[in-house]
């Protein structure tokens, strides 16, 4: 097979494997199809697993015969093996650096990978569009599930199943899919029960220099609204940037052909830009110079906290419309893939109590970025210690998880999952064994045929084994929307992604021990007492009729 | 109360410094001691109450549309912005405000007015709360190589050291007085930590006065007898705290850093913490920082670096690390020192005495530790904290710098302290309210001579108040029997370990904090568990009586609690938590083409009528108490807030 030839040494011994925080290990290091591998060959200690797709990038250094590969992984950790011999060394590195790049999608690991689980329930079959299609029309029948893109001929991008205004045909779907980038139409994202007000996303109308419009786009969308009522089109772009977009065929909704609209502007930053953000974040975390000063500028330098509070803001503005003002949004930015799904995503988890949960979660991650069509695999190809030219690679992702986890922090209580899930979904997200993030949109993921040759992260996810890691201790559910706070101060560092390999986490983690065993303690006592309560009550009765005279 | 020109002004308003909608109107009273604002129609009690000795700065702002502006900037980082509509009784306030809260004399201080209702004997009991010489023997002093030496009994040989030190046995009284001439203001080395496991001591004196060429013998033999009290170690560190260029410049005063050659066996060691000037401008940047408008990120980064406060943490902290390791690992002693030895010697020796040892990880260590290394050891607190009109240049935050290490430390080692974070904004607070006599003066002696009596007489002791509210203080994930958590404490001092203090800072800024609070949660959690510990015993004991006498009726007692689920999710402040914030940018209102509320800067009532409905379904569920540990008005710092 294809593999066997770029692997011109599968095995080295007396390799020594080098991480901060951690012993030091000597052991033999094997190259399969798929894996590094470092084994040491005795009992106690662990083995170093890791899969190729995970490598960003090496870096060779020679001291004598002794070779250095420096191997810098898309979950950040960075890691060092000493080979001897500089003919092995050289072909490991190589062999590496071919197997880590491999173009073709189906020959990824996860087309190879077996469970070594049963699976209970199958992740591919678990979040199904009628299924939440049949929760929203017990709450209103202002809605249809449309098949126009059934063949995805509409749009690409889209899965074939769309939620639509129900007084708007298919045909005028696609008159206003041809007006939309990439045919991403005005479609429903999300329905507020508590007022009936909608989140709707799509991508920029292609109104061009000379203003076109279309009657269909504007009927779609006011068909959203009810009598009298107006609402909000939120473009993620600044004004600027969207008035630029028109020479290329772009645009923005006028406000002439949309008088029930008025448009915001905020500024999210375009992919490309949150790359190199997140290129300088880390390399500030990486930095050893040890200077305060150092330190504050590069991480300001690179704007990454700065992305996050203007994604968060936004979210919490869309959220603000829907709640607070009972009004509709739509939300676009360019293509509608990216930031759009930011938005409309999180604007969910602050609303919508059922987003905080683990189930609820995985579905919005499933509806809205799985099936919305944002583009992982090109995405994720690459992270932050990608050198090479950048195709389309972006940590739109990853700055959605790392909002979530601030909202996480602010209301420590109020999500049924902890970090550990966001972190588990970002590793995932750039290397799996999984197929879930395989694939840019539903339409290229039927073609791949993940769903019969290979497993879905939720399969394994959603084993009760596995659960219990990402169960928050102190959750307890709370109905009301949550609003976070967005001022700097507020917002912190992502240090269980961005700080994980730079330091010792054994204080933290046995402090997270410590809170989980307070709070399990609680439950056991609590327990015992109503036991023993209905005990004593038990024993209290049989008792009494043998007092009365 | 000669100089209140004006005790009671009305219509005044009170404004929310996040947000010009929360506005308040109200009447605002002066008194002797506190500046007080009651908010007309507030059915519940939120009154704001401000300690006259807390206020830092009164300032007067340009005439708005609305009225006089007032704004009171107070030493816990509170600023607190009042419109007054006539400008004479702006004026008045004014002045009268900024006589208040600049007293001139100790007695003015408001621990000598504050009588809480305790009798005499408890008064005096509060001050016996805490004992150094207890201390000293839970360090395994005096033994036989350190003893008490009586000789600055009356304060003769140093008036600004406490009564009581610890020198090495072998040291003779010529030696000491000869000593304490060759360093500034006569501060000879002296112990400050003993480590009994292995004799390493932290000793700390202020600079010799070597100037290019000066020594002196008795000093050196000083030096050599504190090396020789370790008899496991062949030579000492001596740690000058201060940049190697103060040092060099202070020569040419006659002052200095001690030459190696002239002293036998002695390490020296420079670590560059800038001096308290320095540090005034620090803090002041860093709060202005905290205390702009609505930020950007960039704003705050860039601000939080060019204040350059945490490179100042780090500086003193990893100061701190190296004499704890010096201590605990190599087993060496170490003689600290600055220019007068009471500042950043006092920060340094106790940073390493938390990281060397677990007791000053509990609430009644860090009281002692601070009582012995800062109020005994003659930190001026007077000076520093500004507690009477004077010199705008003595002031500095340096306990401020000493408490935030410690907190930094507690971010890094969860479960390594018995006391959480409100426990040191609490001392926080009392070091710069006055409430309490600890905190006044310079010195132990100054405390001794010029107001002993009215400090005894008078005023109360802190101590004894905070640990009978330690319920409010104590960390729920503490666990002292952890092996980490035992013995050194080995922090990171990478940049990125080194956090902004929010609670300080923003700590009125209630919109800023997390909505939920783990700490809270799990405080509560920890009551429930104690209280269902006692249900259970009480329902075993009853079922072994049950067991033994199974005829005899027993009537069951309603349970302590209901099973039901524990209350601690719902948010800490419900309408805060569900109150979107400006997520505009700017914009006062969001509202549908502006044409619809036209009102600009009243209420948006729309939505605070959001605000109020949504309180209303989470009614008959109880919100915990809120983080200001401190209710009552006569017991601490402002009183009740309101924030």
């Amino acid at each position: 097979m294809e593999f066997a030839e770029l692997i011109k040494t599968p095995r080295v011994d007396g390799v020594v494997l080098r991480r901060p925080f951690m012993p030091t290990v000597e052991g033999t290091l094997c190259l399969t199809g798929h894996h590094l591998i470092l084994s040491s060959r005795q009992d106690n200690t662990e083995e170093l697993w890791l899969l190729h797709a995970n490598i960003d990038s090496t870096e060779k250094r020679f001291v004598g015969s002794l070779g250095t590969i420096i191997v810098k992984c898309k979950d950040l950790r960075v890691i060092q093996l000493d080979i001897p011999g500089m003919e092995e060394c050289l072909n490991i590195a190589s062999s590496i650096e071919a197997l880590s790049t491999l173009d073709s999608v189906s020959l990824m690991y996860p087309f190879f990978y077996r469970p070594l689980f049963e699976v209970i329930e199958d992740g591919w079959q678990s979040f199904v569009p009628e299924e939440s299609f049949k929760d929203l029309e017990s709450m209103t029948d202002e809605w249809r599930l449309s098949e126009v893109n059934k063949d995805f001929s509409v749009c690409p991008s889209y899965p074939s199943l769309l939620t639509v205004p129900r007084d708007i045909d298919d045909e005028s779907l696609c008159k206003a899919a041809s007006f939309r980038h990439g045919g991403r139409f005005p479609v429903l994202s999300y329905y507020h029960k508590k007022n009936g007000m909608v989140i709707m996303r799509a991508a920029q109308p292609l109104t061009g220099t000379n203003g076109r419009r279309c009657k269909e786009d504007e009927k779609l969308i006011n068909a959203t609204l009810c009598a009298g009522k107006r609402g909000y089109i939120i473009d993620t772009r600044t004004i600027a940037v969207a008035q630029q977009a028109k020479a290329r065929g772009g645009g923005f909704e006028q406000e002439a052909n949309y008088p029930q609209w008025r448009r915001i502007h905020k500024a999210i930053e375009r992919s490309n830009v949150l790359q190199d953000s997140l290129i300088k974040l880390v390399e500030a975390c990486n930095d050893q110079s040890h200077s305060m000063d150092r330190w504050l500028s590069k991480l300001e330098a690179s704007n990454w906290q700065s992305n996050v509070k203007e994604i968060l803001t936004t979210a919490c503005l869309a959220a603000q419309c829907i709640d607070r003002e009972g009004a509709s949004v739509l939300v676009h930015g360019t293509e509608g893939t990216d930031s759009t799904l930011q938005v409309t995503s999180l604007a969910q988890i602050i609303l919508d109590p059922a987003c905080r949960t683990i189930r609820g979660f995985e579905v919005l991650i499933e509806r809205e970025w799985l099936q919305a069509g944002h583009p992982f695999q090109q995405r994720c190809a690459q992270s932050a210690y990608s050198n090479g030219k950048l195709r389309s690679e972006a940590p739109v992702f990853l700055l959605f998880l790392d909002c979530v986890w601030q909202i996480l922090r602010q209301f420590p209580c109020s999500f049924q999952f902890n970090e550990n899930l966001l972190i588990m979904l970002f590793e995932h997200a750039y290397a799996s064994q999984f197929g879930t993030f395989l694939g840019n949109c539903v339409a290229e993921r039927g073609k791949l045929q993940l769903s019969q040759k290979t497993v879905s992260l939720w399969s394994w996810v959603n084993r009760p084994q596995e659960l219990e890691r990402f169960l928050n201790p102190l959750y307890e559910p709370n109905n009301l929307v949550i609003w976070p706070s967005v001022a700097p101060q507020s917002l912190l560092l992502w240090e269980g992604v961005f700080l994980r390999w730079n330091r010792s986490t054994k204080c933290l983690d046995e402090a997270y021990q410590e809170m989980v065993h307070i709070i399990e303690y609680n439950k056991e006592l609590q327990n015992k007492v109503n036991s023993l309560r209905r005990q004593l009550a038990q024993l209290e009765t049989e008792d009494s009729p043998l007092q009365t005279p | 109360m000669e100089h209140i020109r004006m005790p009671k002004v009305e219509h005044v308003r009170l404004v929310d410094r996040s947000s010009s909608r929360r506005t308040q109107v109200g009447t605002l009273y002066l008194t002797a001691t506190h500046t007080i604002f009651v908010g007309k129609g507030s059915e519940d009690r939120n009154d704001l109450w401000v300690l006259h000795s807390l206020v830092c700065n009164v300032v007067k702002h340009k005439a708005s549309q609305s009225g006089y502006p007032l704004l009171i900037i107070c030493k816990n980082f509170q600023v607190i912005r009042f419109i007054i509509p006539q400008e004479s009784d702006c004026h008045d306030v004014y002045i009268s405000l900024s006589r208040l809260s600049r007293p001139e004399k100790y007695e003015e201080l408001y621990c000598f007015s504050f009588n809480p209702n305790v009798d005499k004997a408890e008064r005096e009991h509060s001050w016996d709360f805490l004992d150094l010489k207890a201390e000293y023997s839970r360090m395994g002093l005096p033994n036989k190589l350190w003893h008490v030496n009586p000789i600055n009994r009356e304060y003769r040989v140093c008036d600004t050291y406490p009564a009581d030190l610890f020198v090495p046995k072998s040291v003779t009284l010529p030696v000491i007085v000869g000593s304490s001439k060759f360093r500034s203001r006569g501060r000879f080395p002296t112990l400050s930590y003993y480590c009994k496991e292995n004799h390493a001591t932290i000793c700390r004196s202020s600079q010799p006065l070597s100037g290019f060429s000066a020594r002196c013998l008795e000093d050196e033999q000083m030096l050599q007898a504190i090396m020789k009290s370790n008899p496991g170690s062949r030579f000492m560190y001596v740690v000058d705290t201060r940049p190697k260029l103060n040092a060099m410049a202070n020569r040419a005063a006659g002052k200095g850093y001690e030459n190696e050659d002239n002293y036998c066996n002695i390490k020296f060691q420079f670590i560059g913490i800038e001096n308290i000037h320095v540090m005034r401008n620090s803090q002041q940047k860093l709060i202005e920082v905290s205390a702009l408008h609505s930020p950007s990120m960039g704003e705050f980064l860039t601000g939080l670096e060019n204040s350059d406060w945490l490179r100042h943490i780090k500086s003193i902290m990893e100061a701190g690390l190296f004499i704890s390791k010096a201590v605990a690992e190599e087993g060496v002693s170490v003689l600290v020192h600055c220019s007068d030895g009471w500042d950043r010697t006092a920060q340094v020796c106790s940073v390493a005495s938390v990281l060397l040892d677990p007791y000053y990880r509990t609430l009644k260590g860090l009281m002692v530790l601070i009582e012995k290394d800062w109020v005994s050891f003659g930190h001026m607190f007077s000076h520093r904290c500004g507690h009477l009109i004077g010199e705008a240049k003595e002031v500095s935050p340096v306990i401020d710098q000493f408490l935030e290490c410690v907190w930094q430390l507690m971010e890094q080692f969860p479960c390594a302290f018995e006391y959480n974070e409100k426990f040191l904004i609490s001392i926080h607070i009392h070091i710069y309210s006055c409430h309490y006599g600890n905190f006044i003066c310079n010195s132990q002696k100054e405390r001794k001579d010029l107001i002993l009596c009215i400090i005894k007489e008078k005023a109360h002791s802190v101590w004894l108040h905070l640990w009978e509210k330690k319920l409010d203080f104590m960390n729920p994930l503490f666990k002292p029997d952890q092996s980490q958590n035992q013995g050194l404490l080995r922090p990171s001092t990478a940049p990125y370990c080194f956090k902004y203090w929010r609670r300080l800072y923003n700590r009125f800024d209630r919109e800023l904090h997390p909505r939920q609070s783990e700490l809270d949660c799990l405080m509560t959690v920890k009551e429930e568990t104690q209280k269902l510990e006692e249900e259970l015993a009480l329902y075993e004991q009853k079922m072994a009586v049950l067991d033994k006498e199974r005829a005899k009726t027993l009537y069951m007692q309603k349970g302590v609690l209901d099973s039901k689920q524990a209350l601690w999710s719902l948010p800490l402040d419900t309408s805060l938590a569900n109150t979107p914030q400006d997520y505009i940018g700017g914009a006062p209102n969001l509202c549908l083409f502006g044409d619809q509320t036209k009102s600009s800067d009243a209420d948006n009532s729309d939505q605070e009528s959001g605000v109020a409905d949504f309180s209303s379904h989470s009614s008959g569920e109880e919100s915990l108490p809120s983080e200001d540990s401190v209710k009552d008005p006569d017991s601490d710092e402002t009183g009740p807030n309101r924030a």
